[in-house]
């Protein structure tokens, strides 16, 4: 075990310098003069210009460049934003929780949902409820969740007028932030009504973002479970004369969802690129409006940072997940 | 028949050859078809697609009015069977006096263009890089397979933000970012199949025949790892349209007044609550053509992957 992760951590530190190189060279393959870009500023004389670039170190190798830039990384300088000056890891890190909250409530309700309506679906093959389960997830799959997000706002908040447009509370409550968490935090506020506020805002973005993996989910479990149950030692529990429901629910389920954690964990990046839209559309003060703003702000010391720990974490995760496959799977031993 | 009589030996086992060929592409299509058509959902993903493709190629012809052209005293009309609606905008207009209907028909072309334009860069690029990965293998693979694992490490949408970033907004560019961000799911899929063929007897017997490196990866390989890759592509042309809609949608694909359809939500967006049919039929177009190519794709896997055919 200890030696697979440490393969897999071998595997992970070429990646990682990849990744560092590309957002690395983003800000060089930019359209422009990085120098220029970086200052923020439009108008400089060829003086202020080098002094500039000297003090940003555009004046050294590339390589030295490089390093200087891996070295802050590795002790968490990331630059500070062009528009804000404030330290890009900063920045991040305040706005990553709305993002981790949301992400956490989608995935929770994806398989929740997803991962009993495939079981049942497998169980029942072929019946309307198996048909119609799979003909919503396959539409689900296909959504487009930027137009998603729009109708249902069209019609919870615009039709029935029961959901908050956009954010993460309304603005008559206020407390500090003590976890990040706004369901958390407006629990321990003990402000009358902020836990309500904070729960409505957050079902039409979390409804959003999980559609995609909701219906992977269930597509998922429902093929994994179909396979486990055409198998021998299903067939053998069902002949001792076992309950249909401990044979579904204990023999067939564990195996079945060896498959599925994997799934799990691999919409990780779905819910990254997700993120992104359903943050846009909801202006939820996350990682990902804060992405698609910068680009628009050309704030680009924030949009390397930016896609490097987004990088990070998606690569740290696929690992857990790997970990995670081997710890429930038997069959893996390392 | 008198034609084709054999007048050596030679010659009659290369004219069984071929008429042995021919008859086996006809008995795969035929029993491609045969499972193809078990699927209800995917015969009509089929049936719907091939009318998306034909109102994109026939946009001119079929479009009541000029997807561009702005009518003043037409805004934000309601679609037909709406009160203040018309049958002259059937859908209704958006927010500058254009038809809707003639911009998603418009639209169609984008959509379908994109998606074969960045299935085919991606394919292409993906295949061959996952043939010389999957063939040389040694340090040439690693390389390989590193770089797309960092491409994979990135979110698909938020490397193709970034890329766009970089080229500068506009549709060509976006499509060059969605190429990238999916080929490298094309060179795993490639190098795994290659792996598993190389070894078989008959590469082995095409090599000692003295087939050349490219004969043996390109003629001799290749065509028996096809199956995976057209299901990939499918699901590759669905994801491109998504995803170019998104970018679209956030403001980083076509410019307005191109009648794409994510940049027609992008321009929507503020009329949420005044005009609901400016938000809704672009959006419904793109969830119709990925739902259909999708319905096309799970009717291919089907017929194509012959580990289900036997269950």
């Amino acid at each position: 075990m200890l030696q697979f992760l440490f393969r897999r951590l071998a595997v992970l530190i070429p990646t990682f310098i990849g990744v560092s190189i590309i957002a690395f060279a983003f800000i060089r393959l930019l359209p422009g003069d990085p120098v220029q870009m970086m200052a923020g500023e439009r108008v400089i004389s060829p003086e202020r210009h080098a002094e500039l670039s000297q003090q940003l170190g555009f004046d050294r190798p590339i390589v030295v460049q490089y390093l200087d830039y891996l070295g802050g990384i590795v002790t968490g300088d990331f630059g500070n934003s062009i528009v804000t000056k404030r330290p890009v890891l900063n920045e991040f890190l305040s706005l990553f929780p709305a993002t981790l909250e949301l992400s956490l409530c989608a995935i929770l309700l994806a398989v929740l949902v997803g991962v009993p309506l495939g079981i049942i679906a497998a169980v029942k093959r072929g019946s309307w409820f198996d048909q119609s389960v799979m003909g919503v997830a396959l539409v689900g799959y296909s959504m487009p969740i930027f137009w998603w997000g729009l109708l249902l706002i069209i019609f919870f908040s615009g039709v029935l007028q029961l959901t908050p447009v956009s954010g993460r509370i309304s603005l008559m409550y206020f407390f500090p932030p003590v976890t990040g968490f706004m369901l958390i935090d407006s629990l321990l506020s003990g402000q009358a009504g902020a836990f309500k506020s904070a729960l409505s805002h957050l079902i039409l973005p979390t409804i959003v973002l999980a559609t995609i993996p909701l219906a992977v989910i269930a597509r998922q479990t429902r093929s994994a479970m179909l396979e486990v149950l055409s198998e021998d030692y299903v067939r053998t529990a069902r002949a001792k004369g076992l309950p249909p429901r401990r044979v579904i629910g204990l023999h067939a389920l564990r195996n079945a969802l060896i498959p599925v954690v994997t799934t799990i964990g691999l919409q990780i990046g779905v819910l990254m690129a997700g993120a992104i839209l359903t943050e846009t559309i909801f202006s939820w003060p996350g990682i990902g409006k804060w992405m698609v703003d910068s680009v628009f702000r050309r704030d680009y010391t924030v949009v390397q940072g930016g896609l490097l720990l987004i990088a990070i974490i998606i690569m740290v995760v696929n690992l857990l997940v790997d970990v995670l496959y081997g710890l429930i799977n038997p069959r893996i031993r390392y | 028949m008198a034609v084709n009589t054999p007048k050596t030996a030679d010659e009659t086992v290369v004219l069984q050859g071929e008429h042995s060929a021919s008859a086996i592409r006809w008995a795969m299509l035929a029993e491609f078809w045969y499972y193809f058509r078990q699927n209800r959902g995917a015969v009509l993903g089929a049936i719907v697609f091939g009318i998306i493709l034909l109102v994109a190629i026939f946009a001119p012809l079929i479009a009541p009015h000029d997807p561009v052209i702005q009518v003043r005293g037409a805004f934000l009309k309601p679609p037909a069977w709406q009160a203040g609606g018309s049958w002259e905008y059937i859908l209704g207009t958006d927010a500058v006096g254009r038809d809707i209907l003639s911009r998603l028909i418009y639209g169609a072309r984008f959509s379908l263009f994109v998606g074969l334009v960045v299935v085919t860069i991606s394919v292409t690029v993906g295949v061959v890089v996952g043939l010389i990965a999957g063939y040389f293998r040694g340090p040439l693979d690693t390389f390989i397979m590193r770089l797309m694992d960092i491409i994979l490490a990135f979110p698909s949408l938020l490397l193709a933000l970034v890329l766009v970033a970089i080229l500068g907004p506009g549709l060509l560019n976006a499509m060059i970012a969605i190429a990238l961000v999916l080929q490298p799911h094309f060179v795993r899929l490639t190098r795994a199949a290659v792996m598993a063929e190389k070894n078989r007897d008959y590469v082995m017997a095409a090599r000692v025949a003295g087939a050349s490196r490219m004969r043996l990866m390109f003629r001799t390989i290749l065509p028996n790892c096809t199956a995976p890759l057209i299901v990939q592509a499918t699901l590759s042309f669905s994801n491109a349209i998504l995803d170019a809609a998104a970018l679209g949608f956030l403001g980083m694909g076509a410019q307005p007044p191109t009648p794409e359809w994510g940049t027609m939500l992008a321009e929507a967006r503020e009329f949420v609550m005044r005009a609901w049919w400016v938000v809704t039929f672009p959006g419904l177009a793109i969830l119709i053509t990925v739902l259909a190519i999708n319905l096309m794709g799970d009717g291919l896997r089907d017929a194509l992957d012959p580990k289900l055919k036997r269950s």
